[in-house]
């Protein structure tokens, strides 16, 4: 049976976080089909259908899909699950809000954050915050699975030419409604996906620091900015900048980690990075355990060098 | 109104965890176990809750083995006002909590439920959900800010790229994430009173729930260790280090 990936997307564009879902899923079986579910979600869909290993597009465009509200887009995944032996979506906040839901209709478990797919039905996956690997074998006839995006390489955006369907399907459940979002705006790459991320902590010392020590080597860099617990809580810099267990996780080929410690929940976010560099004054930070290279130096000096001469 | 808060007994996050050498899991003996911190923030949020008036009793489920009476006791000493514990000695994977969850909850008609968003031990992020599936409700997963009104309650929920708020009909299943609040500690005179509040045992045969999954662990092994780093003395090494060892600049 075919393989179902749930894209996520912001009715206008594909994310990456889909492109690496695709990979994992061929790495499931052949046949992978991709749901498009939004509001005015077509140019979705026609992206989707470009990328290379999907075999067709399912487009359904309907306002109670516009914000991915879990109640209504769960039915809809469940009416569609008769056909498919895998339903396959990336472990964001998108993902794992709705994915449960659609387990517990159909009276499945399901496996969460996947990083690596051994064979159709086991997988490995990271538990106690990524100190211990799991490797879980599940005998369901339906395998749900979210999976760890940065674990798996993006699939080529174009180079694949596959059929939409659009399928007339509007589930409302009448249990939930959107009333306000608050984006935060950035011009800058898309932390999780990012190939170079510079990261803060406490040590900043504040908000205005963040513009003046961080932005800079960011922009030289053309990377993202993250930050730790420590700051994000101090309020220097929005929540969604957070790395870490319980704020994003990310897998860049350089992350660099300036006045952050390196406590556990941080490392679970940002250890499976190509090269880790450290700047702490402190040469006894945990951070120096998993640093490729460290810094010990002041940072408000090394950040400004770094950016100079970059 | 009455809140259930589901609390788990798992290994207290300041503890670096160890692999059994056998690889069937993780080293839990003499370890220090506590309330998962998320549902502490869930016990903390009912209590402000019933502080404010919108409750009038806040009730704490755990499923789990005995011992997972401390951590019913714990969230008695913050101010919950009754405890459930489901006894089981198997391994509780989501699904079949959720199953038990739902049984408590239609059995005591309780109207806001609460979890925290992720046991920090599986670290699933599912129970929420697959409770408020099969209850039928409406879900506010992540939740940062709580608002009762009526009928009904409004919640804003961290999601990738911010925040976003959503209204739900009560009853509504919540799960919480760290902003929401601050976890008070308990004082000791409460921790004293606690010992006296009611604590009802069950098994997961009163609900009609076999504590059996379809899936299994097969093995557990740690992490792949990274190779020792090195210092470097100044920011000139470390950009000559960045260019022409690692290649990544």
């Amino acid at each position: 049976m075919a393989i179902l990936v749930y894209a996520e997307h912001d009715n206008a564009e594909l994310k990456k976080a889909t492109l690496s879902t695709v990979t994992a899923a061929t790495q499931m079986g052949d046949d992978v089909h991709v749901l498009v579910a939004g509001s005015g979600c077509k140019p979705v869909a026609e992206q989707a259908a470009k990328v290379a290993g999907v075999s067709k597009v399912i487009c359904v465009d309907s306002p109670a899909y516009e914000y991915q509200l879990a109640e209504n887009v769960s039915l809809l995944v469940k009416d569609l699950a008769g056909d498919y032996s895998h339903i396959v979506a990336p472990a964001t906040t998108n993902g794992k809000n709705f994915m449960p839901r659609v387990a517990a209709l159909l009276d499945v478990s399901m496996i969460t954050d996947v990083m690596q797919v051994i064979d159709a039905n086991t997988f490995e996956r990271p538990i106690y915050a990524g100190n211990a690997l799991a490797t879980v074998k599940t005998s369901e006839d339906k395998v749900l699975v979210t999976v760890r995006t940065t674990a798996f390489d993006a699939a080529a955006a174009e180079g694949g030419s596959a059929s939409i369907e659009e399928l007339d399907n509007a589930q409302d459940a009448g249990k939930s409604s959107f009333v306000g979002e608050e984006l935060a705006k950035s011009d800058r790459p898309e932390l999780t996906s990012a190939e170079i991320v510079v990261s803060g902590g406490r040590a900043l010392a504040n908000g205005e620091n963040f513009t003046k020590y961080i932005e800079p080597l960011a922009d030289k860099l053309g990377a993202a900015i993250g930050a730790s617990r420590a700051a994000v809580d101090a309020g220097y810099v929005p929540n969604d900048m957070q790395v870490g267990q319980t704020g994003k996780i990310v897998a860049p080929s350089l992350y660099i980690a300036a006045g952050i410690s390196g406590a556990i929940q941080h490392l679970a976010g940002m250890k499976d990075s190509k090269v880790i560099v450290a700047i702490n004054n402190d040469p006894e930070a945990p951070i120096a355990t998993v640093a490729d290279y460290f810094l010990e130096a002041d940072l408000f000096d090394a950040l400004p060098e770094l950016t100079s001469k970059l | 109104m009455k809140a259930l808060v589901a609390v788990k007994r798992v290994i207290d996050y300041n503890v670096k965890v160890r692999v059994k050498a056998d690889n069937s899991g993780v080293d839990l003996s003499n370890t220090k176990m506590s309330i998962n911190p998320f549902c502490e923030i869930a016990v903390e949020e009912a209590v402000r809750l019933k502080e404010a008036g919108v409750v009038d009793e806040v009730i704490v489920a755990s499923i789990g083995p005995k011992e997972a009476q401390e951590q019913i006791r714990a969230a008695l000493a913050l101010g919950a006002d009754r405890g459930i514990l489901v006894q089981t000695d198997e391994k509780a994977y989501p699904l079949q909590v959720a199953k038990i969850l739902k049984g408590i909850a239609e059995q005591e008609g309780t109207d806001v439920i609460l979890l925290g968003k992720q046991a920090i031990d599986d670290d699933n992020n599912q129970t929420g959900q697959m409770l408020a599936a099969l209850m039928g409700i409406g879900q506010g997963t992540f939740a940062s800010e709580v608002k009762v009104e009526g009928d009904k309650v409004n919640v804003t929920r961290e999601i990738d790229g911010g925040l976003q708020t959503v209204a739900l009909p009560l009853p509504a299943v919540i799960t919480t994430d760290l902003r929401l609040n601050e976890p008070r500690y308990a004082k000791l005179p409460n921790i004293m009173k606690a010992k006296k509040k009611p604590l009802d045992e069950k098994t997961p045969a009163d609900f009609g729930v076999e504590m059996v999954s379809k899936q299994e662990i097969v093995k557990v092994t740690p992490p792949a260790e990274r190779s020792a780093g090195v210092k470097v003395g100044s920011v000139d090494e470390l950009i000559d280090k960045l260019k022409n060892e690692a290649k990544v600049l």
